[in-house]
């Protein structure tokens, strides 16, 4: 048990665990410290120094983020002194940056902004640091658009590329007057090494970066009789999007979103899930014919490990970091892009709609997915396949704008078809939820017979540990798959990009003797996305993890291969899994890309 | 008229020491005598902030760690001073000698001298003298080593924690407080990082005895210094000089009969005028230093001067903290309009809270003691900084 610290806050006695912070233990006294650097995720940098208190018999005022209590401290968090500090501290930080807040992306969910509410700042006290630099916006990217004129320099976005996601395409440049969060040679983020996945935007505190927004695009589409506007949402965006519309953390509004699409106007309101289940029904066959191919027709040119490719922060990653693991790389494309392929193919020929009057739009947890439908390979419908990405955070942007009570709604189900899914679709939004999902459908077309485990709840693979291992032991075979027989299937998930890096080290290093791997580049799969609501913090991610397993848990369908609508569409439209069809509109490949 | 209060000393660059003597008869005594005689001897830092030698060693030494390393910052970046660049040029050996001292205390194996870039020219050098260094310590029976590693001119990492950050290759940027050098320091080591010169001191007080040591100076500020003496003197250069004098003694020797300031500290120091001469003792209970003596006469600007200190902090900030990267620029944009008439005098006290905030808010030692010379200059010369 850690050693206990006694200290006083602000006249009030408490005792912490020894290499608590001042911060944290003022938290335990319901007393709010400001931050801004600070973020419960990443590392402490103690850089932005708002959070300073002032401490007896020390000179200097603390950064209260960055200072271990002692015992018999005692600490002050609001005299003169410390107001004094912090409000010269906001200051500051306006004199550099552009306040032109009224224009601002983030005009509203800002922590500047906040701050300076807070504290109440009027006239600007010092001179206007900004047209003294020459500012230019990055807007290059798909996914995200870096303005470094309303940049603070906390290093958040430093950090999470770091830390988390071990890219590091944001790194500090320059110093003093000129220091700046730049990337490699200055490029900009399109040509580095950045995976596009967002994680930097959930963490800015401010509008320096931001996500491209299509919103007005959208509305363009909708308001455009001539158009027919097919939305798709990601199995991870409704257990998220109600903390941007006043819902609390963790509560599931799947049926009030489909209804808030259909007020905004969407011509049909379908679900990724849809083909998350038949993303399982590809990539669960192909790595079983992967298996076939490796371990019976001895088949050198087709490699085991397989890894998921749903993600694609995670393909940019692989492309840039381990190209020469890309033939790894289920050649499945995501079920963002499977749907879009077959809305201008199967849905447009069921449909009898003209596919170049289809505007196909998917509402993603996710910024890289705005980059993966730009990608040229995937336009196989013969249009764009997806015309453009919405992050969760812009939808909730479009419900406000609609005037739409959103609490209020009331719940509707999704149009068919393309409608409907398993509760193995609803878990593709958690860590490990890919893995589980192929697992059921897997286990059960090898041997006929449920996963051995209760309820269908593959634990082994669920939480929030970075990697996680598991096993099944696959016994009494059936038909094809006999040469199965008891083997161990052995798999491995990961999530951040960090993760996915030991992962892949190991596998580099031989020390891997896995068969099937899933990555997500984000912390806590899709659920914690760099398009998702912000804040995002770990609890924040377990609530919608759990969220996510309750929704599976109260599905009548838990299997890919049991939702009616893939069985139809295989019937009807694409014959069996891996087929001709399939693979000319649900699959493709990756190509490497250089580091630098 | 001969200066009686000045006395010049001649501890740093006496060669009448060899190396081996005082090595062999320093590691035959334990390590708390030499830790008690260093305490004894009063030496405190000589970089600048003052922190007792004795004590860094002693906690380093504390530490149950396995992997400890004592760094000699070589780092002399503060504008004015150049002695260091003299100690490493003229009397090497007596550097490595103390950082050998201080590796048996500690208990390091290893040894780091982190030069600045600017003094690349002294490298070929230092490499042949740490070669005749090592062969010594051989000869000795005496298993530790000295690297050379270089800087590459970045005035932040003097400080001790970005010099670390430098040191394992990346920014140099300095970390967050505790914990400090002696818990974690080089490789998150226990680390004893030691200025140039207070090493070659606590290899002399081991030459001669604490003693000698301590009769020099004064109760807070023992011993003798090296000051790098430059701008208005008829005689710039490197003097060592007992402590405990005043501006006064000092701008009597060294002035050029129109001295209106001294600034005391390099850019990061104090500016005594001239009405402060007389009272104002160049040490730890006065202005301290770490060698830097700039004088100014009559035909100087001291708006020019404190610009100029403003410019260099402007750059030379790390850029990582609110106060010092966003201060720095206040204050030189803000005198300057003052300067032009764009803001009104009074702006001139709102700067000078600014730069209170700085020195009790930013993050390291740079942020924190830009304000020493902002309020010093601005105080003492109000009238140069408006008209």
């Amino acid at each position: 048990m850690a050693k206990k610290i006694n200290l006083i806050i602000d006249g009030i006695p408490v005792t912490v665990d020894e290499g608590t912070t001042i911060l944290h233990a003022a938290k335990q006294l319901n007393i709010h410290i400001p931050t801004l650097c600070y973020h419960d995720d990443l590392c402490v940098a103690g850089n932005c120094r708002v959070c300073v208190v002032e401490m007896k018999g020390a000179r200097t005022l603390p950064a209260s983020c960055a200072m271990p209590v002692a015992e018999g401290m005692e600490i002050m968090t609001n005299t003169i002194k410390v107001r004094t500090a912090r409000k010269h501290i906001i200051e500051l930080l306006l004199s550099e940056h552009n306040a032109q807040c009224t224009t601002c992306y983030k005009n509203g969910n800002c922590e500047l902004q906040s701050l300076a509410a807070e504290y109440k700042i009027s006239e600007p006290t010092f001179i206007d640091l900004v047209p003294l630099k020459n500012y230019q916006i990055d807007a290059f990217s798909p996914s995200i658009i870096k303005d470094d004129s309303k940049c603070i320099r906390c290093q958040r976005c430093v950090r999470t590329c770091e830390e988390l996601q071990h890219v590091s395409a944001l790194g500090v440049a320059y110093k003093g007057d000129k220091m700046k969060i730049s990337t490699f040679f200055e490029n900009p983020m399109f040509e580095v090494v950045c995976t596009n996945c967002g994680q930097c935007v959930n963490r800015c505190p401010t509008g320096a970066l931001v996500e491209r927004n299509y919103i007005d695009e959208v509305w363009d589409a909708i308001y455009n009789p001539d158009k027919h506007v097919v939305v798709q949402t990601a199995p991870a965006v409704r257990v998220a999007l109600g903390e941007d519309l006043g819902v609390p953390t963790g509560e599931i509004v799947t049926g009030k979103m489909v209804s808030a699409l259909r007020r905004l106007g969407f011509d049909s309101v379908l679900d990724t899930d849809f083909t998350a289940d038949l993303t399982i029904m590809e990539e669960g066959f192909e790595l079983l014919g992967r298996l076939k191919k490796v371990l019976v027709d001895k088949d050198s040119s087709v490699k085991l490990p397989m890894t998921t490719s749903c993600s694609p922060g995670w393909i940019k990653f692989i492309e840039h970091t381990y190209p020469e693991y890309l033939d790894n790389v289920s050649s499945c494309k995501s079920p963002q892009q499977m749907f879009g392929a077959l809305a201008k193919t199967y849905y447009a020929q069921k449909r009898n709609v003209d596919p170049a009057k289809i505007v196909s739009v998917s509402i993603m947890p996710c910024t890289a997915k705005k980059f993966e439908a730009d990608r040229p390979e995937m336009r196989s419908s013969g249009f764009k396949d997806v015309d453009y990405v919405l992050t969760t955070r812009e939808l909730a942007v479009m419900i406000k704008q609609a005037g739409i009570d959103f609490g209020a709604l009331p719940e509707s189900r999704y149009d068919s078809f393309m409608g409907e899914s398993s509760g193995a679709a609803v878990i593709f939004g958690a860590t490990g939820g890919v893995m589980e999902a192929a697992l059921r459908t897997a286990y059960e077309v090898v041997t006929g017979r449920e996963v051995p485990f209760d309820g269908l709840n593959i634990t082994p693979v669920r939480g929030m540990e970075g990697v996680r291992e598991a096993s099944i032991k696959i016994e009494q075979t059936q038909g094809d798959w006999k040469f199965l027989e008891g083997a161990v299937l052995k798999t491995v998930v990961a999530h951040g990009l960090t993760n996915a890096k030991k992962v892949m080290d190991a596998v580099r290093a031989g020390k891997g003797d896995w068969h099937f791997i899933e990555i997500m580049a984000c912390p806590g799969g899709c659920l914690g996305g760099g398009g998702q609501p912000i804040p995002t913090s770990a609890e924040i991610r377990q609530k919608r993890a759990d969220a996510i397993y309750r929704e599976d848990a109260g599905k009548t369908i838990r299997k890919s291969h049991e939702n009616p609508e893939i069985v139809s569409i295989y019937q009807e439209f694409l014959h069996e899994p891996n087929s001709h069809k399939s693979h000319e509109l649900l699959h493709t490949h990756y190509k490497e890309r250089q580091r630098y | 008229m001969p200066n009686n209060f000045l006395r010049r000393v001649d501890l740093i660059f006496d060669e009448d020491c060899n190396l081996k003597d005082v090595l062999k008869s320093t590691y035959q005594r334990s390590n708390d005598d030499i830790i008690n005689e260093l305490l004894e001897s009063g030496l405190k830092g000589r970089g600048g902030a003052g922190f007792p030698t004795a004590l860094k060693w002693k906690f380093t030494s504390e530490q149950p760690d396995a992997d400890k390393y004592i760094v000699c910052n070589a780092d002399e970046g503060e504008p004015g001073t150049f002695k260091d660049r003299e100690i490493l040029f003229k009397v090497p050996f007596k550097v490595f000698g103390g950082m050998a001292i201080c590796a048996k205390v500690i208990g390091a194996k290893e040894g780091f001298l982190y030069l600045r870039g600017e003094y690349r020219f002294l490298l070929p050098e230092l490499e042949n003298q740490l070669k005749v260094f090592h062969s010594a310590l051989n000869d000795l029976g005496i298993n530790f080593t000295i690297k050379i590693v270089m800087g590459s001119g970045a005035y932040i990492c003097g400080e001790e924690s970005a010099l670390f950050e430098s040191m394992e290759g990346d920014r140099g940027e300095p970390r967050n407080k505790p914990p400090y050098p002696t818990v974690s320091g080089f490789r998150k080591k226990p680390t004893v990082i030691n200025n140039v010169e207070t090493l070659v001191y606590s290899f002399m007080i081991f030459r001669y005895g604490a003693r000698k040591f301590k009769e020099l100076g004064t109760a807070d500020s023992r011993g003798s210094k090296v000051f790098s003496i430059s701008g208005d003197t008829p005689k710039p250069g490197i003097y060592e000089l007992e402590l405990g004098m005043t501006v006064e003694q000092f701008v009597e020797e060294f002035g050029d009969g129109d001295t209106k300031a001294v600034q005391v500290g390099g850019a990061s120091g104090f500016c005594v005028p001239r009405k402060k001469f007389k009272d104002t003792i160049i040490g730890f209970e006065g202005v301290p230093t770490g060698g830097s003596m700039m004088l100014f006469n009559s035909s100087r600007s001291m708006y020019n001067v404190l610009k100029n200190y403003l410019e260099f902090f402007e750059e030379e900030s790390c850029g990582q903290c609110t106060p010092c990267r966003v201060g720095c620029q206040q204050l030189k944009l803000g005198i300057e309009a003052v300067k032009k008439g764009e803001r009104h005098a009074v702006y001139l006290d709102q700067l000078q809270k600014l730069a209170q905030t700085m020195k009790i808010t930013a993050k390291c030692g740079l942020g924190q003691s830009v304000a020493n010379s902002f309020f010093s200059i601005v105080e003492n010369f109000k009238e140069e900084m408006i008209y």
